[in-house]
């Protein structure tokens, strides 16, 4: 029920997304069709073509989507983020049953009925258009169906990379750990799947019944269903082509980004100017990426994981310095810093509250006694980044029981309070620490960098646009750690909506 | 070996000069010689694997021989563009191979709009050729192949082959897969169009009934080359061996007959 209530009030932005899922699937299906169709009949009629062509279509099915995803990013023309990737990585996966379909349809037409056009004097041309491609018909539409059923699902999967969709509430309820928000993407991606796939096997049965003979009537049915998927593209394409002229807002996939995010868009709103949101992008890698490629014009970015993370630079721990060198490095790639929001998001290594009392642990230094018996939990980013999982162990001689579980990072704070795990690196103004108990233990060391949370915006935008500039410089220094971990526990711990924290939070202010 | 062609006072619509083929290795045509000349009916006599169907297919081109040529109105096929040369050649399939995914007018008006007919041309030849076969437009012109019966769809097959007036016919054992009695109807049916048109047809049958009822030539082959070549009367009195292989079924059928008429 509180499903319901959800799209309730999040009715345009869910329209939206139900819109973007389609575009992308219908998009991609018309391509594949385009692509694979004619694939199909070369592999069909040149076997020796055929081989390969089968091959490769079937070798790329293979790769993992998310992989796919990394593969196409830093390509030139159909990398970047966004539609443009998504729609590749959605055209792939419905070329081969698109291929094999028709290979399939075209080879299973009667040889006897190839001679007779043969013989009847048909060109091999001729012999395709009258004779092999209708009949092969109700086999290519049932490739067509598998293909956008196919699409349905893996176009979830498109939100990682900005592109938007359903998928975008299945990654921000699992970022937020709510199953209402994930229900509110998987529910209507299931239907939309169900759907297609019956609207579909009923194009299918009506071109068999046309070839079968009878059910001449049901014609218009057919005609009905080409109308309406043509008037429904256009009105996709229409759709999608008006977000042209916005501000498109970015953030990384965690609750903290999320409300940065939508803070960023609502002090855009306020001042009139229209914003495209394209939160929950994925890890700091995607973000960088999207924002390089123009494809985000602006998103919330730490000055300790652009200087490390992005920049690889040997950790710093003064503050003013990270600023300065980020915010010259980024002025090269045509990305202005502006200034610091006011709060700090630094790694923070938690602990349980009763071991911490137990073991009467304050610092990292305090827990590396007892770590040896321990298992840590530690995000995919953590466990990678210069800054992250290796120097902190070098820095303070950690080692554990085993090696540490890879986890998503929403789940993290969980597996701690659970048991699960006994040690993990958290946000230090997430408000699931106060929420499950958890005990931050100090970096006496001074191992981690500063992580002061900036607006990063590109420098084309603020020029071309001087009201953006006008609008954000109002947040700088507007937002301390005690708001951002309360905003953050409100999300998290009270269930309550993003939007809504952040509008609260925006009219106090003033 | 070869009859000097020139000498012929026929005219001659069809020839077959030293034509040699090798299908998968194994000869199939061992220096054939064949003239058909233009109106009349020949059938092709022989067992299964005998090169019958081959004959028809190096007319139309579907097959090219090896050695020696054919030639078709005068012109070798290789001459012709061999998509003009099978418009022109009407052909009835042995499993009479109508497209399933078009209705009767459409299967018999293929040919016609390959060579560009208009519509309305194409729709008077398709219910002048329905009649001829004996099927009415009005009710078979609309309806799918595989609704109307076996011998339906054979007239069909007909009308297809004989769609664009071409002045030869080649028919594959086109009553094949027929049961006797619609077969010998047919075979009436088929003396009228016969007469009606007067075409050059081609004939192949494994049939010698069939042959020496409707034909007015019968060749027979055996082991790659034509071992008799004659009117029916001749050929029903032949002393050969392998022409009188071909009668024995008929020669069978007909003492069982008296058998029973004197017990």
């Amino acid at each position: 029920m509180r499903v319901f209530q959800f799209w309730a009030s999040h009715q345009a932005e869910f329209g939206a997304l139900l819109v973007q899922h389609l575009f992308l699937v219908a998009v991609s299906t018309i391509v594949a069709v385009a692509l694979g169709v004619p694939l199909g009949i070369l592999a069909a009629r040149r076997p020796r073509l055929g081989a390969p062509i089968v091959w490769l279509v079937n070798a790329a099915q293979t790769v993992p989507s998310l992989a796919m995803f990394g593969f196409l990013l830093p390509l030139p023309l159909i990398g970047g983020l966004g539609a443009r990737v998504a729609i590749t990585v959605l055209i792939v996966y419905a070329l081969l049953p698109i291929v094999r379909t028709t290979i399939a349809g075209i080879r299973s037409v009667d040889p006897a009925l190839v001679e007779a056009g043969t013989a009847l004097g048909m060109t091999p041309r001729q012999l395709l258009r009258q004779v092999q491609l209708p009949l092969a018909l109700p086999s290519i539409v049932a490739g067509i169906r598998v293909a956008a059923v196919i699409g349905v699902g893996t176009a979830t999967i498109a939100a990682a990379v900005g592109a938007g969709g359903l998928g975008e509430y299945i990654f921000r309820g699992l970022s937020m750990v709510d199953p209402t928000v994930i229900l509110a993407g998987a529910i209507p991606a299931a239907v939309l799947a169900l759907s297609l796939d019956g609207g579909l096997t009923l194009a299918e049965r009506a071109v068999r019944a046309r070839l079968s003979g009878g059910a001449r009537h049901r014609a218009w049915v057919s005609r009905l269903a080409v109308i309406a998927v043509f008037a429904g593209g256009v009105w996709v394409v229409a759709a999608s082509l008006r977000s042209e002229t916005l501000i498109r807002v970015g953030s990384k996939n965690f609750t903290e980004q999320i409300l940065l995010g939508e803070m960023l868009a609502q002090t855009l709103e306020a001042r009139g100017i229209r914003v495209e949101r394209r939160l929950n992008l994925g890890g700091t890698f995607i973000c960088d990426r999207t924002i390089r490629s123009g494809d985000i014009d602006m998103y919330v970015e730490y000055t300790g994981t652009a200087h490390t993370a992005i920049f690889r630079q040997p950790p710093d721990t003064d503050s003013r310095r990270v600023f300065d060198a980020v915010r010259r490095r980024y002025a090269d790639a045509g990305l202005t810093v502006l200034d610091p929001l006011g709060f700090e998001n630094t790694f923070a290594i938690l602990v349980r509250g009763a071991d911490a009392q137990r073991l009467g642990l304050k610092t990292i230094a305090d827990a590396s006694a007892h770590t040896s018996g321990w298992q840590a939990g530690f995000g995919y980013e953590f466990l990678q980044r210069e800054d992250g999982y290796p120097g902190l162990a070098k820095t303070y001689g950690l080692t554990f029981r085993a090696p540490p579980r890879a986890m998503d990072l929403s789940l993290i704070y969980r597996a701690l309070a659970d048991r699960q795990v006994d040690l993990v690196a958290g946000d230090a103004t997430s408000g699931l620490v106060d929420a499950y108990g958890l005990v931050m233990l100090e970096d006496n060391r001074r191992y981690f960098p500063p992580y002061d949370a900036v607006a990063l915006v590109r420098s084309a935008t603020l020029l071309a646009r001087p009201a953006v500039r006008d609008a954000l410089v109002g947040l700088s220094g507007k937002v301390s750690v005690s708001d951002m971990r309360e905003m953050n526990r409100a999300v998290d711990s009270d269930r309550r909506d993003a939007v809504d924290v952040v509008r609260a939070f925006l009219a106090r202010r003033h | 070996m070869a009859q000097p062609v020139s000498s012929s006072t026929q005219v001659s619509e069809i020839a077959f000069h030293g034509v040699r083929l090798k299908r998968g290795g194994i000869p199939v045509l061992q220096g054939l010689d064949l003239d058909v000349e233009q109106g009349e009916t020949l059938a092709l006599v022989g067992r299964s694997g005998a090169g019958k169907s081959t004959i028809l297919k190096l007319i139309n081109r579907l097959l090219v021989p090896d050695a020696g040529e054919v030639v078709v109105r005068g012109r070798p096929v290789t001459a012709w563009d061999p998509f003009d040369l099978r418009r022109h050649i009407g052909y009835v399939l042995q499993d009479v191979g109508l497209f399933p995914h078009l209705t009767v007018r459409d299967n018999i008006a293929v040919v016609p709009r390959l060579l560009g007919w208009d519509e309305e041309r194409i729709g008077r030849r398709v219910e002048e050729l329905l009649g001829l076969v004996g099927l009415p437009a009005d009710e078979f012109a609309a309806r799918r192949p595989d609704s109307v019966s076996g011998g339906q769809r054979q007239r069909v097959g007909v009308a297809r082959a004989l769609a664009a007036d071409p002045p030869i016919l080649l028919m594959d054992e086109p009553f094949g897969a027929l049961d006797p009695v619609t077969r010998s109807e047919l075979h009436g049916e088929f003396r009228a169009v016969q007469s009606a048109v007067r075409k050059t047809i081609v004939l192949v049958t494994h049939d010698m009934g069939e042959a020496l009822s409707l034909a007015s030539r019968i060749g027979v082959l055996a082991d790659g080359a034509l071992v008799a070549l004659d009117t029916p009367a001749a050929i029903a009195t032949s002393r050969d061996g392998r022409v009188r292989a071909m009668l024995a079924p008929l020669v069978e059928a007909a003492s069982a007959l008296q058998g029973q008429a004197h017990p």
